[in-house]
């Protein structure tokens, strides 16, 4: 996965962009995620239904995966059924 | 990657909230994006290599920056203070470009252009808009080409990618972070990397931005007021105006202004004071960057400045006149003139390293081997981090082997009564190849002080080697319309 890349869901609306990648496969809703959405007959897997958030990072344990979430949907992210989690920045007084 | 997210992003979420407000006329993320799109297609049927911008700001600038983006072609907003000569050499360094703006002059100055006025192109990329693609396109990775000041020699072409502008955004801005009141009163040109990071920046946080193309004191404090603005950039010389006009006037808050921040010249440490002093409520930031590194590396924020101002600590209080500490993104460094780290209170030259640093021109890059960018600037970092700059790398003055910085002896003579400008520069000297020459502007209604009394000061507050070989008196020191004081010029006053 080279940054920039961006993959959709294959069960909800979700959209993220790569910010940093290595060649792992980003599943959401419990469902794996291509560039062109994938197969979309499946359905949104409960454990893994508690949404994506637009604008928010999402991280994997060893932070060796970074996403951004450009589009919000209903499935959640996990890399081989492990949730990604959000990465929150400290927040910076706007300088431009 | 390719800044047009940002657009997409802002668009997708809420398209129907106010992007753009400029001469009355309101922009949504959605039709700003649309005309983007429409934009896009223009320039891709077009077949240019660049997207020139010959304009003040306007919607036509974020239509333009992202529709280029979307196209993949750089886009290049030029100087339109600039004479014939120099515009007409920049113009055929981008040919052929799409020029959006002043038509006569470009056509006069330089061949092989598609020109096209403010009006016609946005009424053409609506038009286009329709039927537009929308396709990403990648070219050569460059969002955009920003032609450097050119105070030492021809302009040099920076580049700043996709990569890079995007590192810096989304490495310091939470999306959609603003509240739908927010306003930013933006009127830096759009020529200058301040214009295009206020653009990406706003966006990305998703408040609404006030173009105001000419500043005018006056006019500033009017559309903050009718705009209910609450964020606002000046530049030091900005903020003096403003401030004086509301002396004028007798207007005593800022209304609705909440944040203020500032940056892109020298902030004598009077001003900061006295605004703070004016509105306690207000929070400001000073920011330093160059174009070269996406704009800001360093910022000096709200508390750090109430810190400093409340304290009696000569140390901390000095802080009000640096410009605060590195971004967790951005790594910082200072150097002597071999390249060897200094440690802490030692003065030399600004490397930084970070995704947001370009550092790279038209055909050759800056940075060293392991990506650090030798900024010019010269300064240091106090024992807690605070970053204090000391003026460019080549203005400092090296006086029989000793360095010495034109900030220290400017603030000296700051402190004087009758004085309400200065600036220091090294000037040929037989006996120690180089001395120090100031130039002094006065505040009206005082008596030049005496260049012995002068003298006397400088000697008293730093050391005998600091004092000044040459005096010149002048009503006015020289800065460009950022607020830079032109060194250059200053040393031509000592030139016979």
């Amino acid at each position: 996965m080279k940054p920039g890349t961006k993959l959709k869901s294959a069960v909800c609306s979700t959209e993220v962009m790569v910010i940093k990648g290595k060649d792992l496969i980003v599943q959401c809703g419990g469902q794996p995620m291509a560039d062109q959405g994938g197969d979309t007959s499946a359905a949104i897997d409960s454990n893994f239904a508690e949404g994506s958030k637009v604008g928010k990072r999402y991280v994997n344990a060893d932070g060796s995966v970074e996403l951004l979430c450009v589009k919000a949907g209903e499935g959640s992210l996990a890399i081989d059924g492990k949730a990604l989690t959000t990465k929150d920045a400290k927040p910076l007084p706007s300088s431009d | 990657m390719n800044i047009a997210l940002i657009l997409q992003m802002a668009a997708d979420t809420a398209p129907d909230r106010t992007a753009v407000v400029c001469d009355g006329r309101r922009w949504s993320y959605g039709a700003l994006y649309e005309a983007a799109k429409g934009a896009a297609d223009l320039f891709v049927a077009n077949g240019c290599e660049y997207v020139a911008l010959l304009d003040e700001s306007s919607e036509a600038a974020p239509i333009a920056l992202f529709g280029a983006a979307l196209a993949g072609i750089p886009y290049v907003p030029l100087n339109y203070r600039l004479a014939d000569t120099d515009l007409g050499a920049l113009l055929d360094r981008v040919s052929p470009a799409y020029v959006i703006g002043d038509v006569e002059r470009s056509q006069r100055l330089s061949k092989g252009h598609h020109c096209n006025t403010r009006e016609g192109f946005v009424r053409a990329a609506e038009a286009a808009a329709a039927n537009a693609a929308g396709e990403e396109r990648e070219g050569e990775g460059i969002a955009a080409q920003i032609f450097t000041s050119g105070t030492t020699a021809a302009p040099k072409a920076a580049l700043l990618r996709h990569s890079n502008l995007l590192g810096y955004i989304l490495g310091t801005v939470e999306f959609m972070s603003a509240e739908e009141e927010e306003g930013q009163l933006v009127c830096v040109p759009p020529y200058h990397i301040a214009g295009i990071s206020t653009l990406l920046s706003n966006f990305y946080a998703m408040r609404r931005i006030v173009l105001l193309p000419a500043f005018e004191p006056q006019t500033w404090l009017d559309l903050a007021e009718s705009e209910q603005v609450t964020n606002a950039f000046l530049v030091p010389t900005m903020l003096a105006r403003v401030i004086s006009r509301m002396d004028d006037i007798g207007k005593a808050d800022l209304a609705s202004i909440k944040a203020i921040a500032y940056g892109g010249g020298r902030m004598p440490p009077e001003l900061i004071e006295r605004a703070l002093q004016l509105f306690p409520q207000t929070n400001f930031t000073n920011a330093y960057g160059l174009t070269e590194t996406s704009s800001t590396v360093a910022l000096l924020g709200p508390d750090d400045h109430r810190t400093a101002f409340a304290s009696d600590d000569p140390k901390v209080r000095a802080r009000l006149g640096s410009v605060g500490k590195p971004l967790p993104t951005v790594e910082l460094e200072i150097r002597d003139d071999d390249g060897k780290l200094l440690p802490a209170g030692e003065s030399g030259e600004i490397y930084v390293r970070g995704e947001q640093v370009s550092g790279e021109y038209r055909g050759r890059s800056a940075l060293d081997q392991d990506g650090w960018f030798p900024t010019r600037d010269a300064g240091y970092l106090d024992e807690e981090g605070f970053l204090f700059l000391s003026g460019r790398a080549d203005d400092v003055i090296v006086r029989g082997g000793e360095n010495i910085s034109p900030g220290e002896i400017e603030d000296v003579l700051a402190s004087h009564p009758a004085i309400s400008d200065s600036a220091a520069v090294g000037v040929p000297s037989v006996e120690w190849g180089e001395a120090v020459g100031v130039a002094i502007a006065l505040h009206g209604g005082h008596d030049q002080p005496s260049e012995t009394d002068l003298k006397q000061l400088i000697k008293d507050r730093l050391r005998s080697s600091r004092v000044p070989e040459k005096i010149v008196f002048v009503d006015q020191l020289p800065y460009n319309e950022m607020g830079k004081l032109l060194r250059r010029e200053v040393r031509l006053l000592f030139a016979n």
